[in-house]
């Protein structure tokens, strides 16, 4: 609580850590979007060669 | 007060032999865990068969809705053919229909749960390396998490939840309906089309979840056909006087740890709140059935569900209202009934966390909800190689992430975010929970193998030499853990001296 008053009573700081925060938001926007080309890259790789025979050829009997 | 909510999941796994044209499911399902349980170390060194499930107490065709006559009442078949075997860690490992199952054990709270169900992946993964050493080479089988071929055939992950039997059904009913159908914005798996008839991938080619399209009923019996979202199958397992366990089979089985502990922890504490009287404001839905189905269809999560008094709430929002009835309950009530106040925190938190980041910015939960995760994949594949929904690599796609091998896996390389130790998960394909009756099961097998006959659930079967077969009951599914037992375990040299011990 006593962290949250202090917080109010220093506005300048607050609108400093809005930036960050936004600066940290983009940044980690920017790295999520690295992760995922890499993961992409990796998928042509292993996809299944034949993607249509493999999607035809998984049948399942019901369960439970 | 709430009883302690022991808990555990079910997991038919999908299944296929690749190499082969001549293959079929219940061999393959028999065969990759005979490889598996020949190779396990400990319990079995000197036995040359698995010790026997026990199935003098199934009673699958029992129904909780004890006005109904038996005659209306389809008992489930069970398969006491088919290979089945209980694991050192207390687990069921076992052929069920035309699938490979895996039961964990009993567990105390939902971040236990996590442990044995990855416990259970990675079993699975062992499974499938044994299984292609006892095939001819270039054959394999290979096992998938998932619960739908995509072509109308579903499979479950069933969460099974200790329920105190004086609670009655029809609060059950009234306060998990609306759960079992909102929680889906956070338990999907994700699925590319729609297997529910007259609607079509056309209409619907992406879904949060893989078994909506499967339900036709609100409450029944049934788990095969005509499946309900409330299931009334009334075998406790346990002390029948005082126990109900509640079979749940409208989960998808997930892939994201996160996606399981809330599943899993947010049910466990709506039964908490039932059991203390704690839930305050019923959301009766119109129409669940289409509503479940609704909810799986809106990848905007903002449509509103028509409730029996003529208003509209989201998922989101009943989902909401709930977690705040939930800070209420554990304010009078603390969260000793799930599991204690660190796992009952986390529950809390991280559901509020997940629930907040789905409504503001659902990619900002990809680390932690299935469906999210996947769709994530699927734009990104979407946008590189610009095709469309029904490009059958999407499709394959889809599967893949739920493909089991670690190389193959695309849950794997989807940076989910794990809650337990990876070491931890390893040493729990072998050693059971401390702090339920598994421990007692497990402990067992472990170090009586020879002497075990047989075991299930609520009771274990030894040979005891000379004198006939000795069954010791285990009804109270929160007794003989390691504190009750463990030192009598330690302490004795052989079974008989155990029983002894035990007064059993």
């Amino acid at each position: 609580m006593a962290e949250r008053e202090q917080i109010k009573k220093t506005p300048s700081r607050r609108d400093n850590e809005d930036v960050e925060e936004v600066a940290a938001k983009s940044e980690s926007g920017e790295k999520l979007k690295a992760e995922l080309d890499d993961l992409l890259d990796e998928i042509d790789d292993v996809l299944e060669t034949n993607a249509e025979d493999f999607v035809k050829s998984y049948i399942q009997k019901g369960g439970e | 007060m709430a009883i302690p909510k022991i808990v555990g999941i079910e997991t038919e796994l999908g299944i296929m032999v690749r190499g082969t044209s001549e293959w079929n499911p219940v061999s393959a399902s028999s065969l990759l865990i005979n490889a598996y349980v020949g190779s396990e170390p400990g319990s079995l060194d000197d036995r040359t068969s698995p010790i026997a499930w026990d199935f003098i107490d199934e009673t699958p065709g029992a129904d909780a809705r004890d006005f109904l006559p038996p005659e209306f009442a389809l008992p489930p078949e069970i398969e006491t053919h088919l290979v089945n075997a209980v694991l050192t860690n207390g687990a069921r490992y076992y052929v069920d229909h035309a699938h490979p199952e895996i039961s964990t054990p009993e567990c105390r709270d939902a971040l236990s749960v996590v442990l044995y169900d990855r416990a259970a992946e990675l079993i699975a993964v062992d499974s499938m390396e044994q299984a292609r050493k006892a095939l001819p080479p270039g054959q394999e089988v290979i096992l998938y998490k998932d619960n739908s071929d995509r072509k109308g055939n579903s499979y479950g992950t069933h969460e099974n939840y200790l329920l105190d039997r004086s609670l009655p059904f029809g609060q059950i009913i009234n306060g998990a309906t609306t759960h079992f159908v909102s929680r889906q914005i956070f338990t999907g798996s994700g699925k590319v089309g729609c297997e529910l008839p007259g609607v079509g991938s056309s209409k619907v080619p992406y879904q949060l979840t893989q078994r909506a399209d499967h339900f036709e009923e609100e409450v029944g019996l049934e788990t095969t056909l005509k499946r309900p979202i409330i299931n009334t199958r009334d075998e406790p397992h346990a002390d029948s006087q005082r126990y109900r366990r509640l079979h749940v089979i409208v989960g998808d089985a997930n892939m994201a740890q996160v996606a399981t502990f809330l599943k899993v922890g947010t049910s466990s504490v709506l039964f908490a709140m039932l059991e203390d009287h704690a839930l305050e404001r019923f959301y009766l839905l119109d129409e669940p059935v289409s509503a479940m189905q609704q909810v799986s269809h809106d990848l905007t999560l903002r449509k509103g569900l028509a409730l029996e008094d003529g208003s509209t709430m989201t998922a989101l929002e009943l989902q909401f209202d709930l977690l705040a009835q939930a800070r209420v309950w554990a304010e009078r009530h603390g969260f000793e009934s799930v599991g204690g106040d660190a796992v009952g925190e986390m529950i809390l938190s991280r559901w509020e966390q997940v629930l907040t980041g789905l409504e503001s910015d659902p990619e900002s939960v990809a680390g932690q909800v299935d469906w999210v995760a996947k769709k994530r994949i699927l734009d990104g594949f979407q946008a590189r190689h610009d095709c469309a929904w029904d490009d059958s690599r999407l499709r394959a796609l889809d599967l893949q992430y739920h493909d089991l091998r670690p190389t193959k896996s695309l849950a794997a390389k989807a940076g989910l975010e794990t809650l337990v130790d990876e070491v931890d998960a390893k040493a729990a394909r072998h050693d059971p929970p401390t702090d339920t009756r598994a421990y007692f099961r497990g402990r067992c097998l472990q170090k009586f193998a020879s002497s075990v006959v047989a075991a299930n659930w609520d009771s274990i079967v030894f040979d005891v030499g000379d004198d006939p077969l000795r069954r010791v009951p285990m009804l109270e599914p929160a007794r003989g853990t390691m504190e009750h037992v463990g030192s009598l375990i330690d302490e004795s040299d052989t079974i008989v001296e155990l029983l002894d011990k035990l007064g059993a």
